[in-house]
């Protein structure tokens, strides 16, 4: 009795663009992670803010490559920009990304000033790089600390609506079509918002953990605790959100429930029940909660917080798929379900996937090279002597 | 320039340099919207026309004659659809079994069963005049002529698929030869000479009706005074203007 539409088993949105919100959501995340310093002065986001910024950029950068990779016609790409069809969700892409790139562009400029002076009094290409990037004004005194401070400040307090709007804007383009039940609800912009918030939080925490290992530095407790904390609230309400907009459908037993009831067990149960809501979620709230209300050994303690880091941050990536995936598995004449499986090695499969969510980790290691990504005290202060 | 600084240019120089660089990239690219260029054809004037079909679902006998005809005229690929045909079984137990001739020769294979209702319901683009395939696309590519059609300006698509996601029925696809949004253009390259889209002029039962809401002697505004009809999913609110005639309600 399975029927779909003859043209529907053309899957049209792949891996790029379960990539593309999945990207677009750890630029939102990491950037109010770096708020929390720049913005609202929290002391305890201090080793991370820089890193915070910097991961923001990189991946800002690299976010509109998968879509650009699903483009039929990359070439024209710029017609997003020429022609914008304003009653189009997607055309505000092209404004809305411009928009925060040149603000977090902005910020970054101001944060890493100082490292690109040190560089800017030297010899050689990369201090005409750097002379360059400052606009070849290479003066500094107390009083363009203070202006960069406070212009910081102001610049952040943009970018957090903007933020917002990025990603949520993403979810609105899902949310607003309403051929497809799976997608339709006013919901999905806000679950995205709360989503991409504990994607951010979870891929800086994840990632500080690493690189303090790799090289051997000690984590700064305060920050991590306080980097849990968030996770684990920003989690509670994501998850809870997602819950609510499936309980709420079943609960009114509307005509689309009978389908999507069925797509749920015949088509999602692995990767909805058992991994977005199961696995992935159920044990990171665990982990953070046993992290929140005991107190353990730090050793312990970090470790709960770098697994539960991991775990949500595979769980967005599982969201995403569910939605995007999810949502075209499903038939439009509601009488059954076409298939996907995607592929290793062609345009937009895993294969491309893995290495475009895998370049801004590659640039944020060259930026490393070029500006101090953590406070200099911080880099200086090697694990070992922790004992 | 300033004392302190060693360098040539001071910064707000450099900046104003740049932004008048910018102003000037802007100007480039105003551009005319890409909807509107659709050459007259001839002497055809699409002011005077407002195109609609209408499907007489009773008079449907599933030959698929369409189908074949739509793949012929408008060179669509094989396993894509610009047009199709439904079988709807209901069974005795009042289920409902869907299928579509899908083989290459768009032939309904035989079924036995416990079938207490049998019929055919042909599908295409619906025309809708709040179409949200419009609405959705992102560079204005697809568009809706004056004459009542919804089209896609194949050289300005960037191919997103944000339309084929956005139609309530299933009729968009991504072109696989060149990558972008393909549909059913009503024939647009025969209506605006005069002739019939190719799956009317083929049908042999007349179940596919085509005429011009804009002329009150039509065939298609007289049938549409006379018979009931319905639309595809009304709560859309896309305002289909593909008419069903004897429409059951299990089609979707």
């Amino acid at each position: 009795m399975n029927f779909v539409f003859p043209n529907e088993p053309h899957v049209v949105w792949s891996v790029m663009i379960v990539l593309y919100p999945f990207m677009s959501g750890l630029v939102s995340g990491a950037f109010i992670v770096a708020a929390m310093y720049y913005v609202f002065r929290q002391e305890a986001f201090k080793p991370i803010a820089r890193f915070a910024l910097a991961s923001t950029l990189v991946f800002l950068v690299f976010a509109p490559l998968p879509l650009l990779v699903h483009l039929g016609n990359p070439a024209r790409g710029g017609n997003i920009m020429i022609t914008p069809n304003f009653t189009s969700a997607k055309a505000g892409f092209g404004f809305i990304f411009s928009g925060f790139m040149l603000l977090v562009s902005m910020m970054a400029w101001f944060v890493f000033r100082k490292d690109l002076l040190e560089r800017a009094r030297g010899k050689g290409p990369l201090a005409l790089i750097s002379r360059l990037i400052l606009l070849l004004d290479t003066r500094e005194s107390e009083a363009t600390r203070r202006a960069d401070d406070r212009v910081l400040r102001i610049l952040g307090g943009i970018g957090i609506p903007l933020a917002i709007l990025l990603h949520g804007y993403v979810g609105f383009m899902f949310g607003s079509l309403k051929a497809n039940p799976w997608w339709s609800t006013p919901l999905m912009f806000v679950i995205f918002v709360f989503s991409a918030l504990v994607s951010g939080f979870a891929v800086i925490t994840f990632h500080y953990f690493l690189v303090s290992w790799i090289n051997r530095w000690k984590v700064d407790s305060g920050c991590v605790q306080a980097l849990s904390r968030y996770l684990w609230g920003f989690m509670i309400v994501a998850v809870g959100l997602e819950l609510l907009e499936l309980m709420s459908i079943a609960y009114q037993q509307t005509a689309e429930w009978e389908v999507l009831r069925r797509l749920i067990e015949e088509r999602l149960w692995i990767s909805y029940v058992v991994l977005q809501f199961g696995l992935l979620a159920l044990v990171p709230f665990l982990l953070l909660l046993t992290n929140t209300l005991l107190e353990l050994p730090r050793r312990i303690s970090r470790l709960l917080v770098w697994l539960a880091a991991a775990m949500l941050l595979l769980q967005v990536l599982v969201m995403r798929w569910n939605v995007v995936i999810g949502g075209q598995l499903l038939s439009k004449s509601f009488r059954g379900f076409t298939s996907y499986m995607p592929g290793l090695w062609e345009k937009e499969g895993l294969f491309v996937g893995v290495i475009i969510f895998t370049l801004p980790f590659l640039i944020l290691y060259g930026f490393h090279k070029f500006v101090h990504l953590f406070p200099d005290d911080h880099q200086a202060r090697p694990r070992d002597r922790e004992a | 320039m300033s004392r302190d600084n060693p360098c040539r240019w001071s910064r707000r120089e450099l900046l104003q340099a740049l932004s008048a660089g910018s102003g000037l990239l802007l100007l480039h690219c105003g551009s005319q919207p890409p909807g509107e260029r659709q050459a007259q054809r001839g002497a055809y004037d699409w002011n005077k026309h407002f195109w609609g079909y209408a499907v007489d679902t009773t008079r449907c006998i599933g030959c698929c004659a369409c189908m074949r005809a739509c793949r012929r005229e408008n060179d669509v690929p094989l396993t894509y659809y610009r047009t199709w045909v439904e079988r709807y079984r209901i069974l005795k137990d009042d289920r409902v079994a869907v299928d579509v001739a899908t083989n290459d020769e768009h032939i309904f294979s035989p079924v036995s069963g416990d079938v207490k209702k049998a019929f055919f319901v042909p599908k295409l683009c619906n025309h809708c005049s709040k179409s949200v395939c419009n609405q959705v696309c992102p560079v204005g590519a697809s568009y809706y002529t004056r004459d009542g059609v919804v089209l896609v300006d194949t050289k300005w698509c960037i191919g997103c698929g944000y339309c084929v996601q956005a139609c309530p029925y299933g009729t968009r696809y991504i072109r696989p030869a060149d990558h972008v949004a393909d549909k059913c253009t009503l024939c647009y390259h025969r209506i605006t000479r005069g002739l019939l889209p190719a799956c009317v002029e083929v049908c042999p039962t007349k179940a596919r009706i085509f005429g011009d809401l804009k002329d009150p002697k039509d065939h298609l505004v007289t049938l549409l005074k006379q018979r009931r009809y319905r639309v595809l999913r009304p709560e859309m609110g896309t305002r289909p203007k593909c008419y069903y005639l004897g429409l059951e309600r299990e089609v979707i």
